[in-house]
Protein backbone atom coordinates (compact mmCIF):
# COMPACT_ATOMS: atom_id res chain seq x y z
CA UNK A 1 0.00 0.00 0.00
CA UNK A 2 1.04 3.46 -0.62
CA UNK A 3 1.84 5.52 2.17
CA UNK A 4 -0.69 7.90 3.15
CA UNK A 5 0.55 11.23 2.75
CA UNK A 6 -2.00 13.20 4.45
CA UNK A 7 -1.73 15.03 8.14
CA UNK A 8 1.39 16.56 8.94
CA UNK A 9 3.24 16.37 5.87
CA UNK A 10 3.14 20.07 4.60
CA UNK A 11 2.42 21.08 0.87
CA UNK A 12 5.71 23.21 1.01
CA UNK A 13 7.98 19.91 1.05
CA UNK A 14 6.13 18.49 -1.77
CA UNK A 15 8.20 17.87 -5.04
CA UNK A 16 6.57 17.61 -8.24
CA UNK A 17 7.12 14.01 -8.34
CA UNK A 18 4.72 13.09 -5.62
CA UNK A 19 1.99 15.44 -6.76
CA UNK A 20 -0.81 14.02 -9.10
CA UNK A 21 -2.22 17.12 -10.36
CA UNK A 22 -0.45 19.96 -10.47
CA UNK A 23 -1.67 23.39 -12.11
CA UNK A 24 0.50 26.28 -12.98
CA UNK A 25 -1.05 29.78 -13.05
CA UNK A 26 -4.10 27.86 -14.71
CA UNK A 27 -6.86 30.05 -16.21
CA UNK A 28 -10.20 29.54 -17.67
CA UNK A 29 -12.75 31.37 -19.46
CA UNK A 30 -15.36 29.70 -21.09
CA UNK A 31 -16.24 31.12 -24.72
CA UNK A 32 -15.40 35.05 -24.67
CA UNK A 33 -16.80 35.46 -20.99
CA UNK A 34 -15.20 36.67 -18.19
CA UNK A 35 -12.43 33.97 -16.72
CA UNK A 36 -13.94 31.46 -13.92
CA UNK A 37 -10.79 30.51 -12.89
CA UNK A 38 -7.64 33.20 -12.33
CA UNK A 39 -3.99 32.56 -11.75
CA UNK A 40 -4.97 28.72 -10.11
CA UNK A 41 -1.63 27.41 -8.80
CA UNK A 42 -2.00 24.01 -6.67
CA UNK A 43 -0.75 20.38 -6.08
CA UNK A 44 -2.47 17.50 -5.26
CA UNK A 45 -0.62 14.96 -3.59
CA UNK A 46 -0.40 11.72 -4.83
CA UNK A 47 -2.54 9.35 -2.32
CA UNK A 48 -3.72 12.90 -0.19
CA UNK A 49 -7.74 13.83 0.88
CA UNK A 50 -8.63 16.89 -0.15
CA UNK A 51 -11.95 19.25 -0.10
CA UNK A 52 -12.52 21.69 -1.94
CA UNK A 53 -15.12 24.19 -0.45
CA UNK A 54 -16.39 27.60 -1.83
CA UNK A 55 -19.82 29.13 -2.48
CA UNK A 56 -21.70 28.83 -5.47
CA UNK A 57 -20.51 30.21 -8.43
CA UNK A 58 -16.64 30.29 -7.32
CA UNK A 59 -15.38 28.00 -9.81
CA UNK A 60 -15.89 24.60 -7.96
CA UNK A 61 -16.98 22.81 -11.19
CA UNK A 62 -15.41 24.23 -13.30
CA UNK A 63 -12.05 23.38 -11.56
CA UNK A 64 -13.21 19.71 -10.76
CA UNK A 65 -13.57 19.71 -14.90
CA UNK A 66 -10.33 20.35 -15.62
CA UNK A 67 -9.04 18.10 -13.53
CA UNK A 68 -11.01 15.22 -15.14
CA UNK A 69 -10.23 16.31 -18.77
CA UNK A 70 -12.97 17.68 -19.69
CA UNK A 71 -12.07 21.45 -20.09
CA UNK A 72 -8.73 22.84 -21.31
CA UNK A 73 -7.35 25.52 -19.32
CA UNK A 74 -7.43 28.54 -21.20
CA UNK A 75 -3.85 29.44 -20.10
CA UNK A 76 -1.62 27.88 -17.86
CA UNK A 77 -0.41 24.23 -17.16
CA UNK A 78 -1.90 21.78 -15.81
CA UNK A 79 0.27 18.14 -15.22
CA UNK A 80 -1.67 15.01 -14.31
CA UNK A 81 -0.09 11.92 -13.34
CA UNK A 82 3.48 13.14 -14.03
CA UNK A 83 2.60 14.07 -17.96
CA UNK A 84 1.64 17.61 -18.90
CA UNK A 85 -2.02 17.45 -20.43
CA UNK A 86 -2.74 21.14 -21.43
CA UNK A 87 -2.23 20.53 -24.83
CA UNK A 88 -2.21 17.03 -25.03
CA UNK A 89 -3.87 15.66 -28.29
CA UNK A 90 -7.35 14.53 -27.95
CA UNK A 91 -6.39 10.89 -28.47
CA UNK A 92 -4.23 10.66 -25.52
CA UNK A 93 -7.08 11.66 -22.95
CA UNK A 94 -9.18 8.48 -22.62
CA UNK A 95 -6.65 6.88 -21.53
CA UNK A 96 -5.57 9.21 -18.51
CA UNK A 97 -9.58 9.57 -17.59
CA UNK A 98 -9.69 5.90 -17.23
CA UNK A 99 -7.35 6.35 -14.26
CA UNK A 100 -9.44 9.34 -12.69
CA UNK A 101 -13.43 8.09 -11.29
CA UNK A 102 -15.60 11.04 -11.77
CA UNK A 103 -18.99 11.95 -9.55
CA UNK A 104 -20.91 14.28 -11.28
CA UNK A 105 -23.40 16.30 -9.36
CA UNK A 106 -26.28 15.23 -11.22
CA UNK A 107 -25.31 12.12 -11.74
CA UNK A 108 -25.05 11.38 -14.99
CA UNK A 109 -26.08 8.13 -15.30
CA UNK A 110 -27.40 6.18 -18.21
CA UNK A 111 -31.15 6.27 -17.97
CA UNK A 112 -31.70 3.23 -20.39
CA UNK A 113 -29.14 1.17 -18.83
CA UNK A 114 -29.55 -0.87 -15.62
CA UNK A 115 -27.74 0.01 -12.02
CA UNK A 116 -25.71 -2.82 -12.81
CA UNK A 117 -24.53 -1.81 -16.45
CA UNK A 118 -23.79 1.60 -15.54
CA UNK A 119 -21.17 0.66 -12.88
CA UNK A 120 -19.65 -1.74 -14.86
CA UNK A 121 -19.54 0.80 -17.99
CA UNK A 122 -15.93 1.88 -16.89
CA UNK A 123 -14.68 -1.57 -16.69
CA UNK A 124 -16.48 -2.12 -20.03
CA UNK A 125 -14.64 0.69 -21.93
CA UNK A 126 -11.53 -0.48 -20.59
CA UNK A 127 -12.62 -4.04 -21.63
CA UNK A 128 -11.85 -5.85 -18.43
CA UNK A 129 -13.05 -9.32 -18.94
CA UNK A 130 -16.96 -9.87 -18.22
CA UNK A 131 -16.37 -12.41 -15.07
CA UNK A 132 -14.18 -9.42 -13.64
CA UNK A 133 -16.95 -6.92 -14.31
CA UNK A 134 -19.50 -9.30 -12.59
CA UNK A 135 -17.60 -9.49 -9.63
CA UNK A 136 -16.52 -5.56 -9.33
CA UNK A 137 -19.85 -4.83 -9.47
CA UNK A 138 -21.79 -6.83 -6.89
CA UNK A 139 -19.51 -5.91 -4.64
CA UNK A 140 -19.63 -2.12 -5.09
CA UNK A 141 -23.68 -2.37 -5.24
CA UNK A 142 -23.55 -4.40 -1.81
CA UNK A 143 -21.39 -1.61 -0.80
CA UNK A 144 -23.29 0.85 -1.50
CA UNK A 145 -26.73 -0.85 -0.71
CA UNK A 146 -27.84 -0.94 -3.64
CA UNK A 147 -27.30 -5.06 -4.35
CA UNK A 148 -31.00 -5.70 -4.68
CA UNK A 149 -31.51 -2.90 -6.91
CA UNK A 150 -29.04 -3.87 -9.27
CA UNK A 151 -31.61 -4.70 -12.60
CA UNK A 152 -33.20 -1.07 -11.53
CA UNK A 153 -33.06 1.26 -14.09
CA UNK A 154 -32.05 5.39 -13.24
CA UNK A 155 -35.74 6.79 -13.41
CA UNK A 156 -36.75 3.68 -10.56
CA UNK A 157 -34.26 4.98 -8.20
CA UNK A 158 -34.97 7.60 -5.62
CA UNK A 159 -31.85 10.45 -5.65
CA UNK A 160 -30.10 9.22 -3.19
CA UNK A 161 -30.05 5.59 -5.14
CA UNK A 162 -28.93 7.23 -7.87
CA UNK A 163 -26.30 9.19 -6.50
CA UNK A 164 -24.97 5.89 -4.52
CA UNK A 165 -24.67 4.20 -8.21
CA UNK A 166 -23.04 7.38 -9.59
CA UNK A 167 -20.65 7.29 -7.06
CA UNK A 168 -20.40 3.28 -7.70
CA UNK A 169 -19.48 3.62 -10.91
CA UNK A 170 -16.91 6.10 -10.21
CA UNK A 171 -15.12 3.83 -7.87
CA UNK A 172 -15.70 0.18 -9.43
CA UNK A 173 -12.32 1.13 -11.68
CA UNK A 174 -9.87 1.37 -8.59
CA UNK A 175 -9.40 5.47 -9.84
CA UNK A 176 -5.82 6.65 -9.22
CA UNK A 177 -7.77 9.80 -8.46
CA UNK A 178 -11.57 10.54 -7.69
CA UNK A 179 -12.90 13.41 -8.10
CA UNK A 180 -16.47 13.92 -6.60
CA UNK A 181 -18.83 17.31 -6.62
CA UNK A 182 -21.23 17.41 -4.16
CA UNK A 183 -21.40 13.66 -3.60
CA UNK A 184 -23.39 13.54 -0.28
CA UNK A 185 -25.58 15.93 -1.51
CA UNK A 186 -28.69 13.73 -1.84
CA UNK A 187 -27.90 10.64 0.62
CA UNK A 188 -29.08 10.94 4.58
CA UNK A 189 -26.53 10.97 7.22
CA UNK A 190 -26.05 7.32 7.44
CA UNK A 191 -25.28 6.91 4.08
CA UNK A 192 -22.58 10.16 4.07
CA UNK A 193 -21.27 8.70 6.50
CA UNK A 194 -20.85 5.19 4.69
CA UNK A 195 -19.98 6.92 1.52
CA UNK A 196 -16.95 9.26 3.16
CA UNK A 197 -15.37 5.82 4.46
CA UNK A 198 -15.77 4.25 1.80
CA UNK A 199 -13.88 7.50 0.16
CA UNK A 200 -11.49 7.37 2.97
CA UNK A 201 -10.82 3.57 2.64
CA UNK A 202 -10.09 3.90 -1.11
CA UNK A 203 -7.67 7.03 -0.27
CA UNK A 204 -5.90 4.37 2.57
CA UNK A 205 -5.79 2.44 -1.07
CA UNK A 206 -3.32 4.95 -2.75
CA UNK A 207 -6.80 6.44 -4.36
CA UNK A 208 -6.01 10.50 -4.50
CA UNK A 209 -9.69 12.03 -3.12
CA UNK A 210 -10.83 15.21 -3.52
CA UNK A 211 -14.23 16.36 -2.72
CA UNK A 212 -15.77 19.19 -3.87
CA UNK A 213 -18.45 20.09 -0.91
CA UNK A 214 -20.65 22.55 1.39
CA UNK A 215 -20.89 19.98 4.03
CA UNK A 216 -18.63 21.24 6.47
CA UNK A 217 -19.69 17.84 9.19
CA UNK A 218 -18.16 16.19 5.63
CA UNK A 219 -15.28 17.83 6.45
CA UNK A 220 -14.98 17.93 9.94
CA UNK A 221 -15.04 14.11 9.71
CA UNK A 222 -12.27 13.56 7.51
CA UNK A 223 -9.12 13.99 10.13
CA UNK A 224 -5.94 15.25 8.39
CA UNK A 225 -8.10 16.18 5.21
CA UNK A 226 -6.74 19.10 3.44
CA UNK A 227 -8.67 22.16 2.37
CA UNK A 228 -9.19 24.06 -0.79
CA UNK A 229 -11.20 27.11 -1.10
CA UNK A 230 -12.28 28.72 -3.98
CA UNK A 231 -13.51 32.79 -4.05
CA UNK A 232 -14.16 34.17 -7.44
CA UNK A 233 -12.47 32.12 -9.16
CA UNK A 234 -8.99 32.49 -7.13
CA UNK A 235 -7.96 29.61 -4.28
CA UNK A 236 -7.70 31.56 -1.30
CA UNK A 237 -6.38 30.54 2.53
CA UNK A 238 -8.35 33.14 4.94
CA UNK A 239 -7.84 30.89 7.93
CA UNK A 240 -4.02 30.21 7.53
CA UNK A 241 -4.79 26.57 8.13
CA UNK A 242 -5.46 25.86 4.63
CA UNK A 243 -2.53 24.84 2.72
CA UNK A 244 -3.47 26.00 -1.09
CA UNK A 245 -1.70 27.12 -2.81
CA UNK A 246 1.93 25.89 -1.35
CA UNK A 247 3.40 29.58 -0.19
CA UNK A 248 5.80 29.88 -3.30
CA UNK A 249 8.55 31.20 -1.32
CA UNK A 250 8.29 28.26 0.80
CA UNK A 251 8.00 26.08 -2.07
CA UNK A 252 11.24 27.28 -3.74
CA UNK A 253 13.08 26.97 -0.11
CA UNK B 1 -10.30 -3.06 -37.27
CA UNK B 2 -10.71 -3.94 -33.94
CA UNK B 3 -12.69 -0.20 -33.34
CA UNK B 4 -15.45 -1.18 -35.56
CA UNK B 5 -16.67 -4.31 -33.72
CA UNK B 6 -16.13 -2.98 -30.26
CA UNK B 7 -17.36 -4.70 -27.24
CA UNK B 8 -19.15 -1.53 -26.25
CA UNK B 9 -21.10 -1.76 -29.10
CA UNK B 10 -22.91 -4.79 -28.75
CA UNK B 11 -23.62 -3.40 -24.90
CA UNK B 12 -27.14 -1.30 -26.35
CA UNK B 13 -25.53 1.68 -24.86
CA UNK B 14 -27.92 3.43 -27.12
CA UNK B 15 -31.83 3.04 -26.40
CA UNK B 16 -32.53 1.17 -29.81
CA UNK B 17 -35.13 2.60 -32.11
CA UNK B 18 -35.16 6.33 -32.47
CA UNK B 19 -34.11 6.88 -36.32
CA UNK B 20 -37.28 4.79 -37.84
CA UNK B 21 -37.56 7.05 -40.30
CA UNK B 22 -34.29 6.29 -41.85
CA UNK B 23 -34.57 2.58 -43.29
CA UNK B 24 -37.37 3.89 -45.16
CA UNK B 25 -35.76 6.63 -46.88
CA UNK B 26 -32.75 4.12 -47.52
CA UNK B 27 -35.16 1.40 -48.80
CA UNK B 28 -36.60 4.37 -51.58
CA UNK B 29 -33.33 5.38 -52.78
CA UNK B 30 -31.93 1.89 -53.06
CA UNK B 31 -35.37 0.83 -54.95
CA UNK B 32 -34.31 3.56 -57.25
CA UNK B 33 -30.55 2.75 -57.95
CA UNK B 34 -31.27 -0.86 -58.47
CA UNK B 35 -33.53 0.43 -61.06
CA UNK B 36 -31.12 2.79 -62.13
CA UNK B 37 -28.05 0.47 -62.26
CA UNK B 38 -30.35 -2.22 -63.81
CA UNK B 39 -30.79 0.20 -66.83
CA UNK B 40 -26.84 1.13 -67.03
CA UNK B 41 -26.02 -2.43 -67.00
CA UNK B 42 -28.53 -3.31 -69.62
CA UNK B 43 -27.27 -0.26 -71.79
CA UNK B 44 -23.83 -0.73 -71.12
CA UNK B 45 -24.57 -4.39 -72.28
CA UNK B 46 -26.26 -3.29 -75.19
CA UNK B 47 -23.53 -0.69 -76.19
CA UNK B 48 -20.86 -3.36 -75.69
CA UNK B 49 -23.04 -5.77 -78.00
CA UNK B 50 -23.53 -3.70 -80.87
CA UNK B 51 -19.66 -2.67 -81.05
CA UNK B 52 -18.63 -6.20 -80.39
CA UNK B 53 -17.46 -7.50 -83.84
CA UNK B 54 -18.18 -4.05 -85.62
CA UNK B 55 -14.35 -3.82 -85.96
CA UNK B 56 -14.22 -6.04 -88.75
CA UNK B 57 -17.73 -5.33 -90.40
CA UNK B 58 -18.35 -2.39 -93.41
CA UNK B 59 -21.25 -2.32 -95.46
CA UNK B 60 -21.55 -1.07 -99.04
CA UNK B 61 -25.12 1.12 -99.99
CA UNK B 62 -25.65 0.91 -103.58
CA UNK B 63 -28.61 4.57 -104.02
CA UNK B 64 -29.48 2.72 -107.15
CA UNK B 65 -30.68 -0.18 -106.10
CA UNK B 66 -29.30 -3.65 -106.77
CA UNK B 67 -29.08 -2.91 -111.03
CA UNK B 68 -24.78 -3.26 -110.10
CA UNK B 69 -25.05 -5.60 -107.13
CA UNK B 70 -23.30 -8.25 -108.73
CA UNK B 71 -20.35 -6.08 -110.20
CA UNK B 72 -19.78 -4.67 -106.41
CA UNK B 73 -20.24 -8.14 -105.32
CA UNK B 74 -17.39 -9.27 -107.44
CA UNK B 75 -15.01 -6.17 -106.93
CA UNK B 76 -15.91 -6.16 -102.69
CA UNK B 77 -14.92 -10.39 -103.06
CA UNK B 78 -11.51 -9.38 -104.91
CA UNK B 79 -10.33 -6.67 -102.36
CA UNK B 80 -7.41 -7.17 -99.82
CA UNK B 81 -7.75 -8.33 -96.79
CA UNK B 82 -11.83 -9.43 -97.34
CA UNK B 83 -13.35 -12.95 -95.60
CA UNK B 84 -16.97 -12.67 -96.77
CA UNK B 85 -19.16 -10.80 -99.15
CA UNK B 86 -22.93 -11.25 -98.53
CA UNK B 87 -25.33 -9.19 -100.63
CA UNK B 88 -28.32 -8.55 -98.31
CA UNK B 89 -31.66 -9.91 -99.75
CA UNK B 90 -34.46 -7.42 -101.22
CA UNK B 91 -37.13 -8.82 -98.88
CA UNK B 92 -34.78 -7.85 -95.38
CA UNK B 93 -34.17 -4.43 -96.50
CA UNK B 94 -38.11 -4.16 -97.24
CA UNK B 95 -38.78 -6.18 -94.26
CA UNK B 96 -36.48 -3.20 -91.75
CA UNK B 97 -37.66 -0.44 -93.96
CA UNK B 98 -41.68 -1.30 -92.84
CA UNK B 99 -40.81 -0.50 -89.70
CA UNK B 100 -40.31 3.15 -90.37
CA UNK B 101 -42.53 2.83 -93.44
CA UNK B 102 -45.24 0.67 -92.78
CA UNK B 103 -47.19 -1.66 -95.24
CA UNK B 104 -46.17 0.87 -98.25
CA UNK B 105 -42.35 -0.78 -97.82
CA UNK B 106 -43.30 -3.98 -99.10
CA UNK B 107 -44.77 -2.33 -102.28
CA UNK B 108 -42.26 -3.29 -105.46
CA UNK B 109 -43.06 0.66 -106.58
CA UNK B 110 -40.58 1.53 -103.58
CA UNK B 111 -36.90 1.81 -104.68
CA UNK B 112 -34.53 0.47 -101.93
CA UNK B 113 -31.13 1.09 -101.83
CA UNK B 114 -29.16 -2.27 -102.17
CA UNK B 115 -27.33 -3.51 -98.97
CA UNK B 116 -23.96 -5.42 -99.08
CA UNK B 117 -21.76 -6.59 -95.67
CA UNK B 118 -18.45 -7.25 -96.13
CA UNK B 119 -16.38 -8.63 -93.30
CA UNK B 120 -12.52 -8.22 -93.15
CA UNK B 121 -9.96 -10.82 -91.74
CA UNK B 122 -8.51 -9.15 -88.75
CA UNK B 123 -5.77 -6.45 -88.99
CA UNK B 124 -6.90 -5.60 -92.38
CA UNK B 125 -8.56 -2.14 -93.67
CA UNK B 126 -10.96 -1.17 -95.72
CA UNK B 127 -8.90 0.79 -97.84
CA UNK B 128 -8.76 -1.56 -100.92
CA UNK B 129 -12.15 -2.31 -100.64
CA UNK B 130 -13.28 1.23 -100.77
CA UNK B 131 -10.91 1.83 -104.08
CA UNK B 132 -12.75 -1.26 -106.00
CA UNK B 133 -16.33 -0.36 -105.74
CA UNK B 134 -15.60 3.30 -105.89
CA UNK B 135 -14.47 1.68 -109.51
CA UNK B 136 -17.59 -0.36 -110.68
CA UNK B 137 -20.00 1.83 -108.94
CA UNK B 138 -19.47 5.46 -108.17
CA UNK B 139 -22.47 6.53 -106.60
CA UNK B 140 -22.07 3.59 -103.58
CA UNK B 141 -21.48 4.16 -99.75
CA UNK B 142 -18.84 1.85 -98.54
CA UNK B 143 -18.84 2.41 -94.52
CA UNK B 144 -17.21 0.74 -91.80
CA UNK B 145 -19.62 -0.31 -89.10
CA UNK B 146 -18.01 1.54 -86.06
CA UNK B 147 -18.53 4.31 -88.45
CA UNK B 148 -22.43 4.02 -88.97
CA UNK B 149 -22.96 2.64 -85.30
CA UNK B 150 -20.41 5.62 -84.00
CA UNK B 151 -23.49 7.83 -83.14
CA UNK B 152 -25.99 5.36 -81.51
CA UNK B 153 -22.53 3.86 -79.63
CA UNK B 154 -22.35 7.62 -78.45
CA UNK B 155 -25.56 7.76 -77.27
CA UNK B 156 -25.37 4.19 -75.38
CA UNK B 157 -22.63 5.76 -73.97
CA UNK B 158 -24.29 9.02 -72.52
CA UNK B 159 -26.95 7.21 -71.14
CA UNK B 160 -24.38 4.59 -69.37
CA UNK B 161 -22.53 7.79 -68.03
CA UNK B 162 -25.71 9.76 -66.98
CA UNK B 163 -27.29 6.58 -65.21
CA UNK B 164 -23.33 5.98 -63.58
CA UNK B 165 -23.76 10.01 -62.69
CA UNK B 166 -26.94 9.35 -61.21
CA UNK B 167 -25.65 6.42 -59.18
CA UNK B 168 -23.63 8.45 -57.84
CA UNK B 169 -26.02 11.20 -56.79
CA UNK B 170 -28.48 8.33 -55.72
CA UNK B 171 -24.98 7.39 -53.17
CA UNK B 172 -24.53 11.06 -52.21
CA UNK B 173 -27.88 11.00 -51.22
CA UNK B 174 -27.49 8.17 -48.97
CA UNK B 175 -24.49 9.17 -47.56
CA UNK B 176 -26.17 12.24 -47.06
CA UNK B 177 -29.31 10.89 -45.57
CA UNK B 178 -26.76 8.70 -43.14
CA UNK B 179 -25.11 11.70 -42.16
CA UNK B 180 -28.31 13.76 -40.72
CA UNK B 181 -29.56 10.30 -39.43
CA UNK B 182 -25.92 9.94 -37.37
CA UNK B 183 -26.05 13.71 -36.54
CA UNK B 184 -29.87 13.57 -35.03
CA UNK B 185 -29.01 9.91 -33.08
CA UNK B 186 -25.90 12.02 -31.61
CA UNK B 187 -27.82 15.11 -30.69
CA UNK B 188 -30.66 12.96 -29.19
CA UNK B 189 -28.06 10.59 -27.53
CA UNK B 190 -25.49 13.37 -26.59
CA UNK B 191 -25.52 12.91 -22.25
CA UNK B 192 -24.87 9.51 -22.90
CA UNK B 193 -21.76 10.00 -24.96
CA UNK B 194 -20.40 12.62 -22.46
CA UNK B 195 -20.71 10.59 -19.84
CA UNK B 196 -18.88 8.05 -22.22
CA UNK B 197 -16.73 10.47 -23.02
CA UNK B 198 -16.19 11.54 -19.19
CA UNK B 199 -15.01 8.32 -18.42
CA UNK B 200 -12.69 6.89 -20.50
CA UNK B 201 -14.22 5.84 -24.25
CA UNK B 202 -11.95 6.95 -27.12
CA UNK B 203 -13.77 8.07 -30.08
CA UNK B 204 -13.35 5.40 -32.00
CA UNK B 205 -15.38 3.57 -29.17
CA UNK B 206 -18.10 6.35 -29.28
CA UNK B 207 -18.39 6.20 -32.90
CA UNK B 208 -18.82 2.44 -33.20
CA UNK B 209 -22.21 2.69 -31.74
CA UNK B 210 -23.18 5.03 -34.27
CA UNK B 211 -21.83 3.17 -37.31
CA UNK B 212 -22.69 -0.09 -36.35
CA UNK B 213 -26.73 1.42 -35.99
CA UNK B 214 -26.53 3.07 -39.19
CA UNK B 215 -24.83 0.35 -41.16
CA UNK B 216 -27.68 -2.19 -39.93
CA UNK B 217 -30.28 0.16 -40.51
CA UNK B 218 -29.50 0.79 -43.62
CA UNK B 219 -28.94 -2.59 -44.74
CA UNK B 220 -32.25 -3.41 -43.72
CA UNK B 221 -33.79 -0.47 -45.60
CA UNK B 222 -31.35 -0.83 -48.80
CA UNK B 223 -31.88 -4.77 -48.73
CA UNK B 224 -35.91 -4.02 -49.06
CA UNK B 225 -35.67 -1.78 -51.21
CA UNK B 226 -33.09 -3.68 -53.19
CA UNK B 227 -35.16 -6.86 -53.25
CA UNK B 228 -38.58 -4.96 -54.34
CA UNK B 229 -36.56 -3.48 -57.38
CA UNK B 230 -35.00 -6.64 -58.37
CA UNK B 231 -38.10 -8.57 -58.39
CA UNK B 232 -39.28 -6.00 -60.87
CA UNK B 233 -36.37 -6.34 -63.23
CA UNK B 234 -36.50 -9.77 -63.38
CA UNK B 235 -40.43 -10.11 -64.09
CA UNK B 236 -39.82 -6.94 -66.90
CA UNK B 237 -36.98 -9.44 -68.45
CA UNK B 238 -39.39 -12.30 -67.91
CA UNK B 239 -42.06 -10.39 -70.10
CA UNK B 240 -39.20 -9.97 -72.94
CA UNK B 241 -40.22 -12.19 -75.83
CA UNK B 242 -37.26 -14.34 -77.64
CA UNK B 243 -37.52 -11.62 -81.15
CA UNK B 244 -36.68 -9.05 -78.57
CA UNK B 245 -33.49 -11.02 -76.81
CA UNK B 246 -31.98 -12.00 -79.98
CA UNK B 247 -32.98 -8.46 -81.53
CA UNK B 248 -30.73 -6.88 -78.31
CA UNK B 249 -27.68 -10.01 -78.88
CA UNK B 250 -28.99 -11.71 -75.74
CA UNK B 251 -30.70 -10.92 -72.35
CA UNK B 252 -29.84 -6.88 -71.79
CA UNK B 253 -28.75 -8.80 -67.81
CA UNK B 254 -26.21 -10.86 -67.28
CA UNK B 255 -26.57 -13.55 -64.08
CA UNK B 256 -23.55 -11.06 -62.57
CA UNK B 257 -25.38 -7.89 -63.48
CA UNK B 258 -27.74 -9.40 -61.13
CA UNK B 259 -25.42 -10.53 -58.40
CA UNK B 260 -24.24 -7.31 -58.63
CA UNK B 261 -27.14 -5.07 -58.07
CA UNK B 262 -27.81 -7.40 -55.26
CA UNK B 263 -24.44 -6.57 -53.69
CA UNK B 264 -25.60 -2.74 -53.99
CA UNK B 265 -27.01 -2.54 -50.33
CA UNK B 266 -23.98 -4.77 -48.75
CA UNK B 267 -21.85 -1.40 -50.55
CA UNK B 268 -24.21 0.90 -49.14
CA UNK B 269 -23.70 -0.52 -45.63
CA UNK B 270 -20.41 -0.18 -45.64
CA UNK B 271 -20.71 3.40 -47.19
CA UNK B 272 -23.44 4.47 -44.16
CA UNK B 273 -20.57 2.49 -41.24
CA UNK B 274 -18.31 4.90 -43.03
CA UNK B 275 -20.05 8.07 -43.23
CA UNK B 276 -21.95 7.33 -39.80
CA UNK B 277 -18.38 6.81 -38.20
CA UNK B 278 -16.97 10.16 -39.51
CA UNK B 279 -19.82 12.37 -38.64
CA UNK B 280 -19.07 10.80 -35.00
CA UNK B 281 -15.33 11.75 -35.41
CA UNK B 282 -15.94 14.67 -36.42
CA UNK B 283 -18.61 16.16 -33.30
CA UNK B 284 -16.49 14.61 -31.10
CA UNK B 285 -13.50 16.93 -31.96
CA UNK B 286 -15.91 19.75 -30.69
CA UNK B 287 -15.54 18.53 -27.40
CA UNK B 288 -11.71 18.45 -25.77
Amino acid sequence: MRENQRGEKGWAKVSGADAIAEFDSVGLRYGTGAEVLKDLDLRLLRGGFTYLTGASGAGKTSLLKLLYLAQRPTRGRIRLFGEELSHAPRAALPGFRRRIGVVFQDFRLVRHLSAFDNVALPLRIARRPESEIAVSVRELLEWVGLADRSAAHPPTLSGGEQQRVAIARAVVGHPELLVADEPTGNVDADMAKRLLHLFERLNELGTTVLVATHDLSLIAATKGAQLMRLDGGQLVDPTGLLRHPPPRTRAAG
Amino acid sequence: MRAFVPALADRRLLPQGGTRLTPWLIGVLMFVAVLVGAAGLAIANAAATVASGAEQRWSIQLPAGGRSMGAVVAAAGQAQGVAAVSPVPDEQVRGLLQRWLGPEAASADLPVPGLIDVELRPGANGNDLQRRVAVVAPGARVQSFPEQLGPMLRGLRTLQGLTFALLVLLGAAIAAAVMLATRGAYDTHRSTVAVLHGIGATDQQLAALFQQRMARETLVGGSAGAIVALVLVLLMLATLDDGTIVAVGGSPLKPLDIILLGALPFATALLALLVARATIIAALRADP
